[in-house]
């Protein structure tokens, strides 16, 4: 099981010093959570992209690219890559360079975004979502897995005998995940192709969020990648902890009564039962995290919302310590313990990756390719 | 509320108050639309479900729902029951010329879709007459936008039709008992009209997100791939 943290990389003023961060600060500031995440010992550090302010995250290839040679063990990944806005040929090339430059450290999610103006800003249409999501992964694919694409689609100029490159480390694709919160259509494209699927959870009832799983298992199973528990499930998730939940509660609620996305509406006591946003000790969090395979079953990677809010750096920095040396030790033994036999612990890695397809090398069958029905 | 027999063709409707106050005049017509609606249905023999929900109660969710772009608990499952009705009963008071705002926010945090071909008659209240036209420049227009399927007759209740100070249009009836006879006669029809359109129309199925989800062959086809 991989735990880390996503970041939507918002500036927010402290609600308690009415100061903001700079877009320099803010982006050197991620810098150091990845920094301090990777010390700590988690597994994932994810950032998200934006195109509009109060955001900063507009080029993850660049941060992570910095990030790769500046951590040593930390996984690098996106929480999302636009795939209806971004031009898939660039999506190819950007991405095989950082798989290069990490080593193989670094996977990326897709995702559509849900900001209506960034679509005609990058010359895209908001209605055709699904659609950009569906064609341009379909060509993501092939620009990886082969090496001269002739191809003609609804949503970008023809490509003829055309080589993305550089081409993926040790000739595989870096392994994707297919975020969304609301959509099946992009649990079935995760599914058909034996990617991974992401639900960000976190302002989301949990029924929803087991029954967008489970149809993305049936799928995956379906499409023949596996049994349907076997499928690679990640989740969203959101915390704040201190050593005492009176304590937790107490700092955390002028920046939740603030939060630029549930401030002003529901109660934090009202939004903590209802979602996975759990504020209080170590403990509480653990509890509350280990019960999501009850949910939607065993699962690979967990993902944290901890930097938002206007949280202060030096307050994430201690998340991120509680996390890595208290949370997460507790909750991979209780998720090891627990997991039937079959189940992978993980996603797939890069090395693995590489080793099953030299075994289907050597035994000569054609890796299973449903990229071009 | 049930009536009728037959669980095969039993149908389910859902009216919707808006009104602000306890006790409150439109939650009153609310009923009463209710209630001429399936003693409609249940002269053809059709049995119905029925549910009065008053947004008063849901207010703080709903405003939490426009914060946070999702409803959850109680409200989401009002939210369920309102978008599977076979018909529908909406009533607002009229507030400076058209619905309350409350209304018009419990209607924004629908899905887009969730009305869709949905049978619907309209109702409103008001201090006074002269606001009955709010129900045809205001509520049809937007009820259209949603796709619904509104009856032609909708009800405007002005406190003068509750009190009774207007006979309505029954000149031959001078009886006390008669005073309100505009408002029931006016109730009455809309209730039939919403009740011919839902007898008429198949069981709504549950619109469920998976249901229409297509399979991935067919997605890359319909892009000519």
């Amino acid at each position: 099981m991989q735990f880390g943290i996503f970041s939507v990389s918002d500036i927010t003023p402290d609600p308690r010093t009415g100061r903001a961060p700079d877009d320099t600060e803010r982006v050197r500031s991620m810098v150091t959570i990845a920094q301090h995440a990777d010390q700590a010992g988690l597994d994932v550090f994810a950032t998200g992209e934006h195109h509009n302010p109060p955001f900063v995250a507009s080029s993850p290839t660049t941060l992570l690219g910095y990030l790769a040679g500046t951590t040593e063990n930390i996984l690098l990944s996106t929480s999302t890559t636009l795939i209806t806005t971004n031009d898939p040929v660039k999506i190819a090339e950007d991405y095989a360079m950082l798989q290069v430059l990490a080593k193989g450290r670094m996977d990326l999610m897709m995702g559509r975004g849900n900001t209506g103006p960034v679509y005609p800003w990058f010359g895209q249409d908001i209605r055709q979502g699904i659609n950009l999501a569906i064609e341009n992964y379909a060509l993501l694919r092939r620009l990886w897995t082969e090496d001269v694409v002739d191809w003609e689609g609804r949503f970008r100029t023809p490509l003829q005998g055309f080589t993305a490159t550089p081409r993926p480390l040790d000739g595989v694709a870096p392994f994707v995940w297919h975020g969304s919160i609301r959509s099946p259509e992009i649990a079935e494209q995760a599914a058909f192709y034996g990617d991974g699927f992401f639900h960000n959870n976190i302002f989301w009832p949990t029924t929803h969020t087991s029954r967008m799983v489970q149809y993305y298992r049936e799928r995956f199973e379906h499409y023949g990648h596996g049994r349907a528990d076997q499928a690679i499930v990640g989740l969203g998730g959101q915390f704040f902890a201190r050593k005492n939940s009176q304590q937790a509660w107490d700092e955390f609620r002028p920046y939740f009564d603030n939060a630029p996305v549930y401030g002003h509406g529901p109660s934090m006591e009202d939004f903590t039962s209802q979602t996975p946003l759990t504020v209080g000790s170590p403990q509480q969090v653990i509890d509350r995290y280990a019960a999501m395979r009850e949910h939607v079953g065993d699962y690979q990677r967990q993902l944290f919302l901890i930097d938002h809010a206007g949280l202060p750096l030096k307050t994430v920095l201690e998340q991120i310590d509680i996390l890595a040396g208290e949370i997460v030790p507790a909750l991979r033994q209780e998720f090891d313990a627990k997991r039937p036999e079959g189940v992978p612990a993980n996603p797939p890695s890069h090395t693995e990756r590489v080793a099953a397809g030299r075994d289907l090398a050597t035994v000569g069958a054609a890796p299973v390719n449903r990229d071009e029905s | 509320m049930v009536a009728g027999e037959s669980g095969a063709t039993r149908r389910s409707l859902v009216a919707v108050s808006a009104g602000l106050g306890q006790p409150s005049s439109t939650r009153m017509l609310a009923e009463r639309l209710l209630g001429g609606t399936s003693d409609a249905l249940a002269e053809q023999g059709v049995g119905v479900d029925t549910e009065i929900v008053e947004l008063r109660g849901h207010a703080h969710a709903i405003v939490d729902a426009m914060l946070t772009g999702f409803a959850s608990g109680e409200l989401d499952e009002v939210l369920g029951r309102v978008t599977a009705a076979d018909g529908l009963i909406l009533v607002t008071p009229v507030f400076t010329t058209t619905y309350s705002g409350l209304f018009k926010s419990f209607l924004d945090i629908l899905d887009h879709d969730a009305l869709r071909g949905v049978p619907v008659v309209l109702g409103a209240t008001g201090g006074t007459a002269r606001h009955s036209l709010a129900l045809e420049y205001s509520l049809r227009p937007l009820l259209t936008y949603l796709r619904a399927e509104v009856v032609t007759t909708s009800v405007f209740a002005a406190t003068e039709d509750w009190a009774g100070t207007d006979a309505g249009p029954s000149p031959k009836s001078h009886h006390d008992a008669a005073q309100t006879e505009g408002l029931p006669r006016r109730i009455h029809r809309a209730g039939r009209e919403l009740a011919d359109r839902v007898a008429a129309n198949p069981v709504r199925q549950s619109g469920d997100l998976f249901d229409g989800t297509p399979d991935f062959g067919q997605m890359l086809g319909q892009l000519g791939h």
